[in-house]
């Protein structure tokens, strides 16, 4: 009796690319010559000493600093022309302090889909405000919240925003151990929902492949059920790639 | 000439979206300063300021105060602007919300024009509060015509938060920021300065025609609101 043939499971498309990337500050390198790559669907985190390069890897993925040398490209373009499929969330909340949490959700939503939505996505406001464990009703504004809230209202701001490829930079920095073990559930979750589709869709998107999510953290214990893929940095360079997807992640870097 | 309708019906949407960001703009800054009053008392104090003390320095009779109250007026407005204009993205940089705006995928330009309009309602609301403090102090009344005041004023409010809201973001990465908008605006508003103030003067005196000065303001916005618009994204976008 023969087998049936086992299809070959495809290979997922690359989301994220940088390539011989560096960074320069003045005369410090915070990036040197860096290449790797994320797959779509693939969970990365990124550990590191303060000053490896972690924040700036992030930052030049989202289009936020430019490399001094190589090339970075999301969704086989430049970050700053796919921001719409990108977030980040920061050390900083990035939310306006004398607002509440839900007015600043609104306006962001505001911006992103300009009103009329005209997307599949399932993110709204209401939604992620409590899956955060927000009260979408509290009128306090963000800057009167314990810095748990405010962080916790920062996750819910990227995540309305439905992105592809969602960019974390040291989340659990100011949460509890509990809160922290919270969100890391709520970005699982947040892997397996649909991903958004703009306008009529004429070709398959690479978010088929579902979300990719990059996150810096020092706190490698809270983020392991979404270590994949662990990448070690060190001064400005990449010293390790180990995990699940470490050869899709480092094809690049190593050959 | 159904693609035609087609296209003009994409293209008013369009339009009707870039509106939409900046009236979500607009009205996100009226509500910040509605609950913190930061520009608004500022500059309300501040000319308030200016307008008593030069009264009391000079205690001018009717026809000086009608040759100089131009000038007092825009150089008050001016000054107190700068705090406004400095404070409005201040506010964009705490927490980083900065960030949070360049990567919205919405433009850029919609930002700066909801945030110059916000800017323009403050100075307006400082004006109207400004204007009966004024003609009691300097014994006013306009010699020329005086509806023409209608015209000057938020021309050249305009072309104050315009050029202003543009240099204060263009200054957002410097050290000495606060010194640095006036350092650059103050040389790139002379046109509009003497604008102002010549027809404002001629408006109070009745003893020269007003309009080439509200032409050269008019000019002067067009171009620079223009130039603006079309800039802003490269500044926003700067590291």
């Amino acid at each position: 009796m023969i087998e049936p043939a086992h299809e070959a499971e495809p290979i997922p498309p690359v989301v994220a690319r940088l390539q011989a990337v560096s960074k320069l500050y003045g005369g410090f390198a915070a990036l040197r010559k860096v290449t790797v790559q994320f797959p779509a669907g693939s969970s990365t985190i990124i550990l590191g000493d303060n000053g490896a390069g972690k924040s700036t890897l992030l930052r030049l993925l989202a289009g936020l600093i430019a490399p001094t040398r190589g090339t970075v490209s999301v969704f086989d373009d430049t970050p700053h022309s796919q921001r719409r499929r990108i977030a980040y969330m920061s050390h900083e909340p990035m939310l306006y302090d004398e607002l509440s949490a839900m007015e600043n959700l609104r306006y962001f939503a505001h911006l992103q889909h300009g009103g009329d939505c005209g997307c599949s996505c399932t993110a709204s406001p209401e939604k992620v405000l409590r899956a955060v464990g927000l009260d979408p009703a509290l009128t306090r504004p963000v800057g009167q919240y314990s810095q748990g809230m405010r962080q916790r209202a920062s996750l819910a701001r990227v995540l309305q925003t439905d992105p592809e490829l969602l960019l974390l930079d040291e989340p659990f920095s100011n949460l509890d151990v509990d809160s922290a073990k919270r969100m890391v559930e709520l970005l699982i979750q947040f892997r397996s929902w649909p991903v958004p589709t703009y306008g009529p869709q004429t070709a398959p998107r690479q978010g088929a492949h579902g979300r990719t999510i990059v996150l810096t953290t020092h706190q490698a214990h809270l983020a392991e059920p979404l270590a994949e893929t662990t990448l070690t940095m060190r001064a400005g360079s990449i010293v390790s790639i180990a995990g699940q997807r470490a050869s899709a992640t480092s094809e690049e870097a190593f050959g | 000439m159904s693609r035609l309708m087609s296209d003009l019906r994409t293209e008013l949407h369009g339009a009707g979206s870039y509106f939409g960001h900046v009236f979500s703009h607009l009205q996100k800054d009226l509500r910040l300063e509605w609950r913190s009053r930061d520009s608004v008392v500022g500059m309300l104090f501040f000319t308030l300021l200016v307008v008593v003390v030069f009264s009391l320095a000079f205690d001018p009779t009717a026809a000086v105060s009608r040759q100089i109250a131009g000038g007092i007026l825009w150089i008050a407005l001016l000054f107190a602007s700068f705090t406004a204009l400095n404070q409005s993205w201040t506010r964009e940089q705490r927490n980083r919300v900065l960030e949070a705006q360049r990567m919205s995928p919405a433009p850029a330009s919609a930002l700066f024009l909801g945030k110059a309009l916000a800017n323009l309602l403050f100075v307006t609301f400082v004006e109207l509060v400004l204007a009966p403090f004024f003609i009691v102090f300097y014994n006013l009344h306009a010699l020329g015509q005086g509806w023409l005041l209608a015209a000057i004023l938020p021309l050249g409010t305009w072309a104050l938060v315009c050029n202003g809201t543009f240099f204060a973001a263009m200054g957002l990465r410097t050290r000495n920021r606060e010194l640095m908008l006036p350092l650059i605006m103050v040389p790139i508003s002379v046109p509009a300065l003497l604008g102002m103030m010549l027809s404002t003067t001629a408006v109070l005196t009745g003893e020269s025609d007003p309009t080439l000065w509200i032409r050269l303001l008019a000019a002067y916005n067009i171009a620079f609101t223009t130039v603006c618009l079309l800039l802003f994204d490269t500044v926003l976008g700067a590291e």
